[in-house]
């Protein structure tokens, strides 16, 4: 079972490394972790998928909560969040599969941000499954590489996971 | 304007620091230079852990952070141990560490290690100061974030060039961590359910461990079991919760425990765990307690309820204040039934002080000295067999039974003894270890004579690492390696190197006298005990 985790924390070095130091060491299993600034530069959102049961999942909130730096912890409900993720894909391709290409893209609503005469690099934001979906229609052409950043979430509606 | 240095010896005289359990080196000596003008003590310790293990002492007999200061790099990396002993324990500490240069971090220079990230997993937090500026702050949370909540280690890692920068000195009057506000009181609703537990409970039972000392709450502990007479048992780190003697007390729990605790264990339909951590070791509490039984976990640490065992009503807060709120809310006393019969079974083990046909019987021994000590006397467990005869049979009224109980640490009881006796001079403080521990302490004698502590010490010797070579007879088809002391020196002789008087006994018929000895010399005394190699644990 995946579970998401909000996480809000002091924006100072050391955090993410104690963090992630912490997940090492408690064998805890991270799926993804993204991390940014929020709308005040003293805080940090880190953005957690965690995979196990509701056990590993209490653990790890609590865990997290232990932490000086740690300011506040939400799992957040699975079916009540917005979530999305940011993929670039760069693919290997003739002139006759750049159409095809193209429609793909299109479809799926992603973009062609780079093109050469030899490779083209599509940029993707959305919710991870669809990216999942855009990933293994690209495979059937040549992909050089991907970079794709965590998960990232926010629950719908006026809920809030803030200080 | 001041230097960081003189901020650093400032701000711990702000906090009310008296001892520094120390090892100097370049990166430090900044410091040293201002510490020796002012009127914090310094003891010279002869190895950095054991800085950290005397600070430990400390800490648990004064109630109030120990502190412990080394320099960079092989400095730092010998306070890891102590510092893993004290977070696994629960004891306050704030560790300085010097370090280099800040234009020369990360660039593996002499003595330069990556100390606050080597012990993230043993500080419940670190620092690594940047501005001199920062340095008042940075005290002035790191004491309160060693000494509240539950506490532990916190280290503070100060390059050389810091500690010579200037700063315009001020200490914060308050600290203001927003991550970190721990709870205190019990949710009422919570305490409410658990005084419903208690009055359907016909066979409850309190197990408590070392968090009740955090909490200073023995007396709350001893008012509320016999206000609702609820029997206890308690974990290693719990014994002298109530004296030993107590009609209510059971005895330690565990693999290493009394049966009758045990057996209440699995008997208990309530079961009411204070300050514990339901860990492996000692308490085996997960495959012991039976399907039905009702557990209540208290404990400061939300963490560490739900962890190692399910609980029903879990209730976070200090425990002292928990106890209040419960007794406040004035839960039955229960009737004499399930008392009467623990205690009929508690009377019927008779434990093993028979004398030996060769060399002490240990455990005689522990009972005896505990007896002849004054009632408020500390007493030091080293780890290893001597740590399960001590624990098993020592008696502790209204004093303190000090251990490394969590990570098992050999070589913790000389330098908590020194600890211990310099947070309290007037307490008779003893360390009992084995020869194997004591070997890796010994050097500390010089720290003893250099500043006159006057600790007893009592070595269990029996030229093995005794715990070991028992699980090599038992598990290991009786393959002894490794557990083979020979080589070791004579104690008396060592002991005399240092000037310190000693006595050695083999035969039950001295015992009296050499503890009569010990106790009656006044100032630091040796006593060593010759045990038969094969005698048991248990």
């Amino acid at each position: 079972m995946k579970h998401t985790i909000s996480v809000l924390v002091e924006n100072k070095a050391g955090v993410l490394s104690r963090i992630s130091g912490l997940f090492a060491r408690r064998g805890f299993n991270i799926d993804s972790l993204a991390v940014g600034p929020t709308e005040d530069k003293n805080i940090s959102r880190i953005t957690l998928l965690v995979e196990g049961d509701d056990y590993i999942a209490e653990q790890v909130t609590k865990q997290l909560n232990k932490q000086i730096d740690v300011i506040k912890v939400k799992k957040l409900n699975q079916q009540e969040i917005t979530r999305r993720e940011l993929v670039l894909v760069k693919v290997k391709m003739t002139a006759a599969q750049r159409g095809e290409i193209i429609d793909i893209v299109k479809i799926m609503q992603g973009q062609i941000v780079d093109l050469s005469h030899t490779t083209m690099t599509v940029e993707m934001c959305d919710r991870p499954d669809k990216i999942d979906i855009l990933i293994e229609l690209l495979s059937q052409y040549n992909i050089i590489e991907v970079a794709r950043t965590g998960t990232i979430a926010l629950q719908k509606g006026p809920e809030s996971v803030s200080v | 304007m001041i230097t960081g240095a003189e901020a650093i010896v400032r701000s711990l005289e702000h906090e009310g620091v008296e001892i520094i359990f120390g090892y100097p080196g370049a990166t430090v000596c900044p410091l040293y230079d201002r510490l020796s003008k002012s009127n914090i003590k310094h003891i010279l310790v002869r190895h950095e852990q054991h800085a950290g293990h005397a600070a430990s002492g400390y800490a648990r007999i004064k109630h109030k952070p120990g502190v412990c200061m080394t320099t960079s790099g092989p400095g730092a990396t010998n306070l890891i141990t102590a510092l893993g002993t004290a977070y696994m324990d629960s004891i306050p500490l704030v560790a300085i560490t010097g370090q280099v240069n800040t234009e020369l971090l990360g660039r593996d220079v002499f003595q330069e290690v990556d100390i606050t990230g080597s012990v993230a997993p043993f500080t419940k937090y670190s620092y690594l100061v940047k501005n001199a500026a920062d340095i008042p702050r940075i005290i002035k949370e790191a004491f309160h974030i060693a000494s509240t909540g539950r506490p532990g280690p916190v280290l503070i890692d100060v390059p050389v060039n810091v500690q010579n920068h200037k700063l315009e000195f001020s200490m914060p009057t308050e600290v203001n961590l927003r991550g970190y506000k721990p709870t205190i009181k019990g949710h009422v609703g919570q305490i409410k359910r658990v005084c419903k537990a208690i009055n359907n409970a016909s066979k409850p039972l309190l197990c408590v461990g070392g968090g009740i000392f955090n909490a200073n709450g023995q007396d709350k502990l001893r008012q509320f079991a016999e206000t609702v007479n609820i029997p206890i048992v308690s974990t290693m780190m719990g014994i002298g919760a109530v004296p030993t003697d107590h009609p209510l007390y059971l005895g330690m729990l565990g693999i290493h425990g009394k049966t009758v605790a045990n057996q209440a264990i699995s008997d208990a339909d309530l079961l009411i765990i204070i300050g514990a951590r339901v860990s492996d070791r000692a308490v085996l509490l997960p495959a012991r307690v039976g399907k039905q039984t009702v557990i209540v976990h208290i404990d400061i640490d939300p963490a560490e309820i739900g962890k190692n065992l399910s609980t029903l009503i879990p209730v976070v807060g200090d425990a002292r204040e928990i106890l209040n709120q419960i007794m406040d809310m004035q839960p039955d006393k229960k009737s004499d039934e399930w008392t009467s019969l623990l205690n009929y079974k508690k009377s019927k083990i008779k434990p093993d002080y028979q004398p030996r046909e060769f060399g002490i019987n240990p455990k005689a021994f522990v009972k005896l000295l505990t007896e002849k000590l004054p009632d408020d006397h500390i007493y030091c467990a080293d780890v290893g067999q001597n740590q399960i005869w001590s624990a098993a049979n020592c008696q502790i009224k209204t004093g303190r039974f000090l251990t490394s109980g969590g990570l098992g640490t050999m070589g913790y009881s000389i330098p908590a003894a020194i600890g211990a006796k310099l947070a309290k001079p007037e307490k008779t403080v003893v360390a009992v270890c084995g020869d194997g521990a004591f070997q890796m302490n010994m050097m500390e004698l010089a720290t003893i004579c250099q500043n006159n502590v006057e600790i007893k010490i009592v070595i269990m010797k029996n030229n093995k690492l005794g715990l070991v070579k028992e699980i090599q007879k038992n598990s290991y088809n009786n393959n002894e390696v490794a557990v083979d002391l020979t080589g070791s020196p004579d104690i008396p002789t060592i002991a005399k190197a240092y000037g310190i008087p000693s006595r050695t006994i083999d035969n039950m018929d001295e015992v009296e006298g050499a503890i009569n000895e010990m106790l009656n010399h006044k100032g630091k005394f040796l006593v060593e005990c010759v045990v038969d190699e094969n005698e048991s644990s248990i």
